[in-house]
C-alpha cells in the first residue's frame, strides 16, 4: 500500500540504484512487506497459481514455437514432429495443451472465489474489471492456440466461431472475410492466429501487472470481507503468503502432472488427431471444455445475432457486476440468502457447460434455455434485489475477532 | 427472516427443482431416441495404468498384421522404419529394421542427371503408402478413403458416458482407441446381412448406423505367427490394436516413467513446503 517504504538499502549499490530507479523498494513493498490479511484461506492462492501457469504457458509455448510451422500444409505434421522426434517434445506439447486447461480451471476457481467473498465490491471495481480483461484475453489466446495444431476440431471450431461475426448486421460478412484473410478459414487465418497467439500472452502479462498494481493499492479482500483495522489483522506477504502460495502451487502441479503424464488426451478432442479437412465436417463440432458454458448460451438462442449478443452479454454482466450487487456486505459467509444463490449459480454454470457438449436437440435445448435465462436472472434480478431484502448476519468487528470466532477461541493451529 | 426473504428462498428451491427435473428429463428423452449404441468393450492392455509398458512380442505380431493386411489400404505416414527399433517400441534390432526397410521400393531423386530413380528402402524412410493420393484411395475403396493409421488409435471418440466419464481421469482410462479398434474387427455381422444397403454391417462402428465402408479385413489363419500365438481374428485384432496404439503414441513408456518420477518429486517437495509453511504460521492465529 502507499506510504513510506520499509525498505532499507543495504549496500552502496542499492542506495545508488534506489536514487535512480527505486525498483528494489517497489518489489520489496509489493511482495515482501505488503500487509496481507492473516485469515486468507487456500482460495487466495489461485492468484499465485495463475501467475505460475502464465509463466509455464509462455515457457512451453516459446519452445514449441521453435519447432512448429504455421502453414496449413505442414502445421499438423510439425506438431507430430514435435511429439515424435523432438527431445521431450511430447512433454512440451502435452504440457502446453493441458496447461491451457489448468489455466482455465485456476481462473474459474479464482473468479468464483471473487463471487463468493464479494471481492468485486467497492473499492475493488477496477481490480475486478482488469481481471475480466485478462479472462477475455485468455479466451482469445486459448481459442487461437487451439487452431494451431490444424486438426479437424481446430479447423471447424475456428470456422464456427469466426462465422459468428457474420451475425453483425450489414458489415458482418465483410468482417468475417477480413478475419479469415480469404473466403474460408485457411493458411492466412492460421498465420495470423499464430502471430496473435504469440502476442496475446504478453498482453496478458501486461494486464496482470496492472491487476497486481490495483490489488496493492486497495489491498486484498479476505474471507470475512471486512477491511483490516490494525497491524494485528495482517501479516507481511513474505514469508507468510509466499510460503502458502508456493505450497499450493506445487500441490496444483501434482494434479496437473497427473494429466500431462497419465491422461494427456483427456481434455482434448479425439477429432483433433485427424488432419484438418475442409471437405469433411465432423458430426459434432465442440469447442474446448472451458468455452462450453458460453457455447451453450450461444446455441440456446434461436436467433444467430441474439445468440452472439447473449454469449458476449454473459461476460458483459460480469464487467458491471460491482454495480449490480446492491448489498453492503461482501462475504457470503454473512449473507445467508446470497450464499444459497451462489451455489445455484455454480450448479447452473456447470450445467451449462455440460449442456454445451450435448447435441442441440430435444430436452437439451429446453434445459439450455432455462439455464441461460437463470444465469442472467441471477445477475440482473436476484443480485440487485437480494441486497435490499436480505438481512445479513452481524459482521465481526475485526479480522482478529473473526479468526477467534472461527477457531472457537482455541489456540493457533494450521 | 422477512416475508420477502422467505419468498426468495422459495424461488430458489423452485428453480433448483425445475432444473433437476429438466436435466433428468432431457437425459431420458435423448436416451430413448438413440436406437444404435456401438458395442465397444473395454479390454485389458499391458500399456494401461501408471506403470504400463508395451508387450514387445505383441507389437511385433501387430506389425506383421498391419504390414500384411491393413497396409494394403491404410497409410501410416508419420511412422518410419527406424522407429521400430527405438526404445519403448516393438524392439526390433537395427539389423532387422534395415532388412524390413529394404523390402520396399522407394522413389528418390532427382539424381545428377535430373532423373527420379527407385532404390531399396532405408531405416530413415517413412512407411510407404498404398495409394498415390486420396483420390486413388477413394476410387479403390468404393468412395471411402481408408484413414491414415499413424494416429488412428487416438482419433476415435473417448467414452462420454455421463456416469464414468467424469472419473476416467482418476482411473487413467486412455485406451478407448485400442478398445475401439479391437471391438471393430470383432463385430462384423454375417456377410449376408441385409441391414446395410451400402457398406458392411458392423455393430461396433462409431457412427449413426452400424454400417461402414471397410470390408472384413482379416479372418482366422490369414497371418502366420512364428511365436506360437493363436492365429485367430481375436488375437490378430488384439495385437494390431496394441501396435496402432504404439504407432500413435511411441513415447508412451517414456511419458509414464518420467511422470512417476516427477509426481513423486512433487509430492515430496509439497510435503516439505507444507511443514515449512506450518512452521512459519505457527504463532499466528489465522
Ligand atoms: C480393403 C481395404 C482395407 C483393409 C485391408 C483394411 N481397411 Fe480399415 N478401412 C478401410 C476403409 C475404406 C475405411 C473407411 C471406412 C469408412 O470411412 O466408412 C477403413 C476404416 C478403418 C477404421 C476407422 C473406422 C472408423 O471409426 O472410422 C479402422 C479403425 C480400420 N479401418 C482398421 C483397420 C485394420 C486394423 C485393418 C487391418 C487389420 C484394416 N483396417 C484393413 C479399408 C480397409
Ligand atoms: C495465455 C497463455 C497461453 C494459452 C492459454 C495457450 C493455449 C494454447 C492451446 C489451447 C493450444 C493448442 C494445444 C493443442 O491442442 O495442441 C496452443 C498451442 C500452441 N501454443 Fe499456446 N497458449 C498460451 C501461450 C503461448 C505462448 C506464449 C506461445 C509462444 C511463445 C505459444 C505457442 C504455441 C504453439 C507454437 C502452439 C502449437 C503447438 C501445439 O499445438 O501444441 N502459446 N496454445
Amino acid at each position: 500500500m502507499s506510504g513510506h517504504s520499509t525498505y532499507v538499502p543495504g549496500t552502496a549499490f542499492e542506495r545508488w540504484l534506489e536514487k535512480r530507479l527505486p525498483i528494489i523498494s517497489l518489489v520489496h513493498d509489493s511482495f515482501v512487506s505488503f500487509p496481507t490479511p492473516k485469515n486468507l484461506n487456500y482460495f487466495w492462492t489461485f492468484g499465485a497459481i495463475l501467475s505460475a501457469m502464465l509463466g509455464w504457458q509462455i515457457l512451453t509455448g516459446m519452445v514449441l514455437a521453435m519447432h512448429y510451422a504455421a502453414n496449413d500444409a505442414v502445421a499438423f505434421a510439425s506438431v507430430e514432429h514435435i511429439m515424435r522426434d523432438v527431445n521431450y517434445g511430447w512433454l512440451l506439447r502435452y504440457g502446453h495443451a493441458n496447461g491451457a486447461s489448468f489455466f482455465f480451471i485456476a481462473v474459474y476457481i479464482h473468479i468464483f472465489r471473487g463471487l463468493y467473498f464479494g471481492s468485486y465490491k467497492e473499492p475493488r471495481e477496477v481490480l475486478w474489471i482488469l481481471g475480466m480483461i485478462i479472462f477475455l484475453l485468455m479466451m482469445a489466446t486459448g481459442f487461437m492456440g487451439y487452431v494451431l495444431p490444424w486438426g479437424q476440431m481446430s479447423f471447424w471450431g475456428a470456422t464456427v466461431i469466426t462465422n459468428l461475426f457474420s451475425a453483425i448486421p450489414l458489415v458482418g460478412s465483410s468482417i468475417v472475410t477480413w478475419l479469415w484473410g480469404g473466403f474460408s478459414v485457411g493458411d492466412p487465418t492460421l498465420n495470423r492466429f499464430f502471430s496473435l497467439h504469440y502476442l496475446l500472452p504478453f498482453m496478458i502479462a501486461g494486464v496482470v501487472i496492472l491487476h497486481v498494481w490495483a490489488l496493492h493499492v486497495v489491498g486484498q479482500n479476505n474471507p470475512a470481507g471486512i477491511e483490516p483495522k490494525s497491524t494485528e489483522d495482517t501479516v507481511p506477504f513474505t514469508p507468510y503468503a509466499t510460503s502458502k502460495d508456493v505450497f499450493a502451487t506445487v500441490v496444483f502441479f501434482v494434479i496437473f502432472a497427473w494429466f500431462i503424464f497419465y491422461v494427456p488426451n483427456y481434455t482434448g478432442d479425439p477429432d483433433n488427431y485427424i488432419e484438418a479437412n475442409p471437405l469433411a465436417t465432423p458430426a459434432h463440432i465442440e469447442p474446448e471444455w472451458y468455452f462450453l458454458p458460453f457455447y451453450a448460451i450461444l446455441r440456446s438462442i434461436p436467433d444467430k445475432l441474439g445468440g452472439v449478443l447473449c454469449m458476449f452479454g454473459a461476460i458483459a454482466v460480469l464487467f458491471v457486476l460491482p454495480w449490480l450487487d446492491t448489498s453492503k456486505v461482501r462475504s457470503a459467509t454473512y449473507r445467508p440468502l446470497y450464499r444459497q444463490f451462489f451455489w445455484i449459480l455454480v450448479i447452473v454454470s456447470v450445467g451449462l457447460g455440460w449442456l454445451g457438449a450435448q447435441p442441440p436437440e430435444g430436452g437439451y435445448v429446453i434445459a439450455s434455455r432455462l439455464f441461460t435465462a437463470y444465469y442472467f436472472i441471477h445477475f440482473l434480478v436476484i443480485l440487485p434485489l437480494l441486497g435490499l431484502i436480505e438481512t445479513p448476519k452481524p459482521l465481526p468487528t475485526s479480522i482478529s475477532e473473526a479468526v477467534l470466532a472461527k477457531n472457537g477461541h482455541q489456540p493457533a493451529h494450521t | 427472516m422477512t416475508s420477502l426473504s422467505k419468498g426468495a428462498a422459495l424461488v430458489r428451491q423452485a428453480v433448483l427443482a425445475a432444473g433437476l427435473i429438466l436435466v433428468a428429463g432431457s437425459t431420458w428423452a435423448t436416451a430413448a431416441e438413440e436406437a444404435y449404441e456401438p458395442a465397444i468393450t473395454k479390454q485389458l492392455w499391458s500399456f494401461a495404468g501408471p506403470f504400463g509398458k508395451f508387450d514387445k512380442a505383441q507389437l511385433q505380431r501387430g506389425y506383421k498384421v498391419y504390414k500384411e493386411v491393413c497396409s494394403n489400404c491404410h497409410s501410416m505416414k508419420f511412422v518410419s522404419f527406424r522407429n521400430l527399433s527405438q526404445a519403448g517400441g516393438p524392439g526390433f534390432t537395427e539389423e532387422q529394421v534395415k532388412a524390413l526397410a529394404a523390402t520396399v521400393k522407394v522413389q528418390d531423386g532427382p539424381n545428377d542427371n535430373g532423373e527420379m530413380f527407385e532404390r531399396p528402402g532405408k531405416a530413415s524412410d517413412r512407411f510407404p503408402s498404398p495409394f498415390a493420393n486420396p483420390e486413388a484411395a477413394k476410387a479403390a475403396n468404393n468412395g471411402a478413403v481408408p484413414p491414415d493409421m499413424s494416429l488412428l488409435a487416438k482419433a476415435r471418440s473417448a467414452e462420454k458416458s455421463i456416469y464414468t466419464w467424469p472419473i476416467n481421469w482418476l482411473l487413467q482410462y486412455q485406451e478407448y482407441g485400442p478398445d475401439y479398434i479391437y471391438s471393430l474387427l470383432n463385430h462384423y455381422g454375417p456377410e449376408d446381412s441385409k441391414v446395410c444397403e451400402t457398406g458392411y454391417y458392423n455393430t461396433a462402428y462409431l457412427g449413426s448406423r452400424p454400417c461402414f465402408a471397410m470390408p472384413k479385413p482379416i479372418s482366422d489363419g490369414q497371418v502366420t505367427y512364428d511365436d506360437g500365438s493363436k492365429e485367430t481374428v481375436e488375437q490378430y485384432s488384439r495385437d494390431v490394436s496394441a501396435f496402432l496404439m504404439w504407432a500413435a503414441e511411441p513415447k508412451l513408456e517414456e511419458r509414464k516413467e518420467t511422470g512417476f518420477k516427477v509426481i513423486i518429486f512433487l509430492i515430496v517437495f509439497a510435503s516439505l513446503l507444507y511443514f515449512t509453511k506450518r512452521k512459519i504460521w505457527a504463532n499466528v492465529a489465522h
